[in-house]
């Protein structure tokens, strides 16, 4: 029963309820960092990170927090994590801290993080909450990593930095440019809309045959 | 950085440098609330308030208290406050002296808490060392830009309506389509003015 419960979680957080395509938001700070895919993994290790946390914290404290202040405090430990997310940045990669600039700060308002917090660890214990979180982080990593996978290999022809088009490739400038962010995410989210649509269409016939 | 003229980066907050279309921020309630063009629109002026003013705070805070005090890791707890507090008092405010305007704007202040833009202008603004007039105009062009794109947004969206799409590229898939669209048209400006 549980380990099945904690298996639901990370399918619910990687596909079912994949915060980016379901529910198409918290892509604020996706997609400026996807021109390469170090930066997009970078960037998902930090959301994973804090949002796990900050579930976490959440959690245990949940039945100690007035009610009506519970927004202000859900800011206030996401923020922490954040700081301490950009100082250890800061202290051990300062190149990738200043590549990502100033979206690392950005994850405070990402709106996964306080949906996650708001919508689920207000209401579980920690231990879940925690793995809510990381299921949650994983689903938006992974969704950055593709979309910056189609925008490295096109716009430089390489993966990780590492060449994998040889020579006769030309780079195509348009994946360097933010517009093709916009149209890569509209196609996946396009994507896994059809697909749900079909899954669901499929799970209604066979209710009704039975 | 300091002998930039704060029309210019006006400008360049709004054309060359969109918050949307070259940093994709405030994508959430782009996506969400650009369904009617006079919705949009007060959603856009309330968001153009709001970060100028909170712009303005951020600036004197940073400058004046954290930077003195050696805090300045610190700033992204004091800017969100200040953004939920700002936004807190101003719907009070609004709510009191001004009803006809809080019916028509009041219901979009609390989504502009968690606006990604209010937040980055006072995060951008401090990381390239802007003077006060150059944030105001920073501050300023960046919420017209993004009124902007939200308007257009809403416009296009109005006309395609009632047109025949495929089920999953309903809603947000289209949305983002045409936001890539609007961003190669926006690509056009570049070159025009320069800031960072």
């Amino acid at each position: 029963m549980a380990g099945g419960n904690y298996k639901k979680i990370f399918k619910d957080g990687i596909w079912n309820e994949n915060p980016i395509f379901r529910q198409v938001i918290g892509i604020c700070s996706t997609l400026a960092v996807t021109n390469l895919m170090l930066n997009s993994l970078i960037m998902g290790l930090a959301v994973i990170f804090t949002i796990a946390f900050s579930e976490l914290t959440v959690s245990i404290i949940r039945k100690f927090t007035p009610r009506h202040v519970r927004m202000i405090i859900q800011v206030l430990i996401i923020s922490v994590y954040v700081i301490i997310v950009d100082i250890f940045l800061k202290a051990y990669y300062p190149e990738m801290s200043k590549a990502l600039g100033p979206y690392v700060g950005l994850i405070i308002t990402n709106c996964i993080l306080m949906g996650r917090c708001e919508g689920f660890a207000q209401n579980n214990p920690p231990v879940k909450s925690f793995l809510d979180g990381i299921a949650s982080g994983l689903g938006y990593t992974f969704i950055l990593l593709s979309v910056s996978f189609v925008r490295e290999l096109f716009g430089f022809g390489t993966i990780f930095g590492f060449k994998v088009l040889g020579d006769w490739w030309t780079n195509w400038t348009i994946m360097v440019m933010p517009p093709s962010a916009f149209f890569i995410l509209g196609v996946i989210v396009w994507w896994a809309r059809s697909k749900t649509e079909k899954e669901e269409k499929e799970k209604e016939g066979g209710t009704a045959l039975s | 950085m300091i002998d930039i003229n704060p029309m210019v980066i006006f400008l360049a907050a709004i054309f060359t440098n969109n918050m949307i279309f070259s940093y994709f921020l405030g994508m959430c309630s782009f996506i969400t609330v650009s369904n009617e063009i006079p919705t949009a629109l007060g959603l856009g002026q309330a968001v153009t308030f709001v970060t100028t003013a909170t712009a303005l705070i951020n600036y004197l805070l940073y400058k004046y208290v954290l930077v003195p005090l050696n805090l300045e890791y610190l700033r992204f707890i004091v800017f969100i406050i200040t953004i939920a507090a700002f936004v807190q008092l101003l719907e009070m405010i609004v709510e009191r002296y001004f009803p006809s305007l809080y019916y028509s704007l009041g219901i979009f202040l609390p989504l502009i808490t968690v606006n990604c833009i209010v937040f980055a202008v006072s995060l951008f603004m401090v990381i390239r060392n802007y003077t006060f007039l150059q944030s105001v105009g920073y501050a300023a062009g960046s919420g017209l830009g993004w009124t902007l794109a939200i308007v257009a947004m809403a416009g296009a969206k109005q006309r395609i309506k009632n047109n025949n799409l495929p089920k999953g590229l309903e809603g947000p898939g289209i949305t983002l389509i045409i936001t890539g669209l609007m961003a190669i048209a926006f690509v056009g400006f570049s070159g025009i003015v320069q800031i960072q």
